[in-house]
């Protein structure tokens, strides 16, 4: 009896255990054995890149690293979470999703809103935590439209006008208000984002080519209106001759060059490099924490980590295809869109052929609010995965 | 899925594919292919290169004594770079560091800023990168405070550093002959390759004069550098490589500090005499030559200063004193650039210039009181008349009418008014062989030549001022016209003359020279070895100051020597006869008061004194000696410009210098047995000091 009793209650708990274990196996396993080497490698460049400061300081020299683990940990669990729900449920989720990020958006710009690093883009928490909305605007603006371009159309191959003005008018809203704190980085990942995303949905090429004209035009119109102030116009083309105003604009693309330059095929060692010791690069661990890996691993390193973020492209686009509707696959080609802008940005920059704008690498570098939203990109990638047409 | 999205996914592909491909070829060019290249400008970019400067050599004299050492002292440096990176600009520092070092922020911020178009002094003329120097007689608390609080005093470093000093032995200071040191200018830089290689040598102090100059690459060594690591804030990590200085050879002088500083002492002591008479006595020289070897055992001059505030920044205020007028401008060395005329001291020359021109050395002849040079009488000295005498009695009265007649016989036999093709002039000719107008070649810059007034620089002169004085020959003299006729009048009669015919050696100039007056110019050196020269027989000896370098071993790097001497083209019986006519000026003659109670036995002096008028300011008091008679081994000439006559001033300073050399009336002797020191002193191993 007893053992019935327990085969009973056995049974339940194998079915649920058998249905998880299911569950766990229809995993994308290639994905997240990618972002864990990403995260491990992250963690390591982190800590490489800040403990001789730290230590200098008198502080914790595994300071960063610790809160960089806390951050890593938090993110698995966020990740976790959305990659277990029913990914279709978010479609009701979205205009939610949309408005709080939105209303972040605003409230950075309010007296709550802190500047770091020039950007007016934090919101300060208490207790030393910032969140950053920009960063949760990105899953909020990928679901949003998804839930617009995706809808069920009879017949019809693309989404219509309607609805990708509307698509365009509610991307415009945040990244206008990211516009104005300024945080360029971002709000190019956004007009990444909206053109991948309407490309994927179908949309007619005219809709594509008119956004990209439009966007050319209007940078041009910025520049000779001068609503660009010079220095953000410096910045932004300091990478084409960083050698031109070494001590100013150019400085930081100069010294991640050199960083990178100088660590040849195999690099000088972890927590070896020179200067990276030196902190002769700013915003080493964050924006910059790509140049730690072209000293410190050289070649090797820095092919390494660009490889493991093209296998989560190629994975992400691979769950795109195979997404069960097209909400789904506009979803994840959302999210690849998100991801291959920012990788291609951020290491570009270090390597001199991108402007110096404050994106942070994929997975890699450290920031909470990043980290967060990373993973809940991966969670998202998962749940389309997880549901998945049985066919494919 | 439709076709549309699926083809578009493709291309989504495709430009994720293209994207890595494009980062991993940028990677791959930038690492593997320009990685050396990035790793040079790494490098430059961690590490800076400092100049460690080496220990200047000292500058002893013949007896080792140190006339210029290193003092260790404790230096404050402010780093600019350091400071430019603070919030302030280094304001909060600098205000703590003035209080540290009781000085005022401003102070210090002068002494920081760099030399430039318009910056007055105090200012750095180094490199900016280098530390610069604030104080350098910082107490030791003080300075033990700034570096055991580094944290409050970023960017100030106090290190222990050697500085140059001057202990001034028997008094000797000898500071003209000495020089100072300057940090050294670019161009100065550029012209040295061997210090260029380190970047960062504005650090490095030059020699600017004196033996400092002449000696500079004996004396300054080989900076040292260290390339050190720095990171990106500038903060020194570690060292990277470094190169030992290697320290500089002391230079040993043949200046003997008890003479040296019995020079200075009797010829300060004669210029406040003299000012007590009411004359100006301005400035003034004396010179102490080995008649030998031509070394120098003293060699002064008046006004001096202290050659101690060249030493750690000087201020503009103590910068013009040494430039200026005001102060005498005692930087000159009055015994190697001052120029003056030599008067009854030339009468050596004049002598065997006559003897060479046929005229009878041991012939006897009238010195009346004055001698009418064409139309106009050339007077003897307070137009005394001595009748008939030799020319050892000439010399011994300074009797000054025979000379004229001489230099008027000869002026009349080269042609007089309408010259000769090659005309004789056996004075000028003769002044020429004895070493006159020419530099000497003593081992210190920017000798002066003196002057011969001969008949190419009287045609020169005439060219330069020939405008002026027609000028004035046809407009006169209005302004002195109006308060003094007759002067006025005379004036526009010698412009007239001077613009007519001024281009012409006249008789007046021929009789001028013979007595060294007129536009004749000496240099106390270049008389001192005229003398040498009558008393060693002949030898014109090139006067050097510096004997050898020795290194701080102790072994001899160099020696330096005499370039061998000419021969001065004059019979010996006449240079015997001359100094015979000598050794009788301080028994009987115009120097017997001054030596009056002298003892001739410790050391028989022979000498001449000389009276130097110029237009417009006192008389230039000369006394120019050679001793002992018998077996001459020292000549010493004194001059003091606007200092009376002869006698009365130059004259007692040349006493007392013997007397000091000698040990006599209540002088400690300064020379062992009469003698220069001999050989090298031997100098203790370590070079800080040498056995006295």
């Amino acid at each position: 009896m007893i053992g019935n009793i327990g085969a009973v209650e056995g049974y339940g708990d194998r079915t649920l255990w058998r249905r998880r274990a299911a569950g766990l196996r229809r995993l994308d396993w290639t994905l997240v054995l990618a972002v864990a080497a990403l995260a491990v490698i992250g963690a390591v460049l982190v800590r490489s890149a800040t403990f001789q400061l730290l230590t200098e300081q008198g502080k914790d020299p595994n300071g960063f690293l610790k809160r960089h683990i806390l951050n890593l940990v938090i993110g698995v669990v966020l990740g976790v979470v959305v990659a277990v729900l029913d990914y279709r449920l978010l479609r009701a989720y979205a205009p939610i999703l949309y408005g709080v990020s939105c209303a972040g958006l605003v409230a950075v710009l309010t007296p709550l809103g802190e500047t770091i690093n020039g950007s007016h883009s934090w919101i300060v928490i208490g207790g030393g935590f910032q969140v950053q909305p920009s960063e949760f605007a990105k899953v909020g603006l990928v679901v949003l439209l998804a839930m617009i371009l995706g809808e069920p159309r009879d017949g019809e191959v693309g989404p219509g006008r309607r609805d990708v003005l509307l698509a365009l008018v509610l991307a415009g809203v945040p990244a206008a208000l990211i516009m104005l704190q300024p945080d360029l980085g971002t709000t190019l990942v956004f007009t990444a984002v909206v053109l991948g995303m309407l490309a994927v949905s179908g949309a007619r090429k005219r809709w594509l080519f008119g956004l990209v004209g439009g966007g050319v035009a209007a940078a041009f119109a910025a520049i000779a209106l001068g609503l660009l102030k010079p220095y953000q116009l410096a910045r932004f083309t300091a990478f084409l001759d960083p050698s031109a105003d070494p001590r100013g604009a150019g400085y930081n693309a100069q010294q991640a060059r050199i960083a990178i330059g100088s660590g040849g095929v195999s690099g000088k060692g972890l927590f070896q490099g020179e200067q990276t010791g030196g902190h002769f690069v700013p915003e080493q661990q964050t924006d910059f924490i790509f140049t730690v890996a072209g000293e410190e691993l050289g070649f090797v390193g820095g092919a390494v980590i660009v490889l493991l973020l093209g296998l989560v492209l190629w994975r992400g686009l691979r769950i795109a295809t195979q997404a069960a509707d097209l909400f789904g696959t506009l979803v994840a080609s959302g999210v690849v869109c998100w991801l291959a802008f920012q990788t291609f940005e951020n290491v570009g920059m270090t390597l001199g052929i991108m402007p110096i704008t404050g994106l942070p690498l994929p997975f890699v570098s450290y920031g909470g609010s990043a980290t967060f939203a990373n993973f809940i990109a991966l969670g998202l990638l998962q749940a389309v995965h997880l549901r998945r047409r049985p066919f494919d | 899925m439709n076709s549309r999205t699926h083809f578009r996914l493709m291309v989504l592909y495709v430009l994720v594919g293209a994207m890595l491909l494009v980062l991993m070829g940028r990677l791959w060019s930038m690492q593997v292919l320009e990685g050396a290249h990035y790793r040079q400008v790494a490098a430059d970019n961690r590490t800076r290169d400092i100049v460690v400067p080496a220990v200047r050599g000292l500058i002893l004299d013949a007896n080792g004594k140190p006339l210029v050492r290193n003092r260790t002292a404790l230096v404050v440096s402010v780093d600019r770079t350091a400071l430019s990176r603070q919030k302030d600009r280094g304001a909060t520092v600098l205000t703590r560091l003035a209080g540290a070092l009781g000085t005022t922020r401003d102070a210090l911020e002068k002494k920081i800023r760099l030399c430039g178009p318009g910056i007055k002094r105090p200012c750095w003329p180094g490199s900016p990168y280098q530390p610069i120097p604030v104080d350098d007689r910082v107490d030791p608390k003080r300075a033990l405070q700034i570096m055991e609080r580094q944290e409050e005093f970023p960017g100030v470093t106090a290190q222990v550093q050697a500085v140059r000093e001057y202990p001034e032995p028997d008094g000797a200071s000898a500071a003209q002959a000495l020089g100072y040191l300057q940090p050294i200018t670019q161009g100065e830089l550029d012209k040295r390759k061997g210090l260029k290689v380190t970047g960062y040598s504005g650090v490095d102090l030059i020699g600017r004069d004196g033996l400092e100059a002449t000696y500079d690459a004996d004396l300054r060594g080989e900076p040292g550098f260290r390339k050190v690591l720095v990171d990106s804030q500038g903060r020194v990590t570690g060292t990277a490589t470094e190169q030992a200085p290697v320290p500089g050879g002391s230079l040993v002088t043949s200046l003997d500090a008890g003479v040296q500083g019995a020079a200075e002492n009797a010829l300060e002591k004669a210029v406040r005499e003299a000012r007590k008479r009411g004359d100006k006595a301005d400035a003034g020289a004396a010179v102490v030559m080995d008649v030998q070897t031509g070394r120098l055992l003293a060699l002064a001059s008046y006004p001096t200063y202290d050659p101690g505030i060249w030493t750690g920044g000087i201020s503009q205020d103590e910068y013009d004193a040494l430039l200026g007028k005001k102060k005498g401008e005692p930087l000159i060395s009055r015994a190697t650039q001052g120029q003056f005329a030599p008067a009854s001291t030339f009468k050596i020359s004049s002598v065997a210039a006559a003897v060479r021109d046929g005229y009878d050395l041991n012939g006897t002849y009238s010195c009346p009181g004055s001698f009418n040079v064409g139309s106009r009488a050339f007077r003897n000295f307070e137009g005394q008349a001595h009748g008939s005498m030799n020319l050892h009695r000439a010399l011994v009265v300074s009797c000054d009418t025979i000379f004229y007649k001489f230099a008027y016989e000869q002026w009349l036999r080269d042609g007089g008014t309408t010259p000769k093709k090659n005309p004789k002039d056996p004075m000028v000719q003769m002044a020429r062989d004895w070493g006159f107008g020419a530099r000497t070649g003593v081992d210190l810059p920017s000798e002066t030549e003196g002057r011969i007034p001969d008949r190419k620089w009287k045609r020169d002169y005439w060219n330069a001022t020939r405008k002026s004085d027609c000028k004035a020959a046809q407009e006169g003299f209005p302004d002195v016209a109006k308060s003094d006729p007759s002067r006025a009048a005379y004036l526009k009669s010698i412009a007239k003359e001077n613009c007519t015919e001024g281009f012409n050696w006249r008789a007046g100039d021929a009789a001028n020279l013979s007595i060294g007056q007129g536009d004749m110019l000496v240099t106390p050196l270049q008389l001192t070895r005229a003398y040498a020269t009558l008393a060693n027989g002949g030898r014109l000896v090139v006067p050097r100051l510096a004997q050898a370098v020795v290194r701080p071993d102790g072994s001899v790097a160099r020696r330096i020597d005499s370039p061998p001497a000419p021969r001065l083209p004059v019979e010996d019986k006449v240079l015997r006869y001359i100094r015979s006519g000598l050794a009788g000026v301080t028994k009987q003659g115009t120097a017997a008061a001054v030596f009056n109670g002298f003892d001739f036995k410790k050391v028989d002096v022979a000498g001449k004194t000389g009276t130097a008028e110029v237009y417009g300011k006192g008389d230039t008091s000369w006394f120019a000696s050679f001793a002992p008679v018998k077996k001459p081994r020292f000549a010493v000439v004194a001059m003091v410009s606007q200092g009376g006559t002869g006698a009365t001033t130059a004259a007692p300073i040349v006493r007392e210098i013997y007397e000091a050399m000698y040990g006599m009336n209540g002088h400690k002797a300064a020379l062992k047995d009469g003698k220069p020191a001999e050989g090298l002193p031997r100098l203790r191993y370590d070079g800080t000091g040498a056995n006295p």
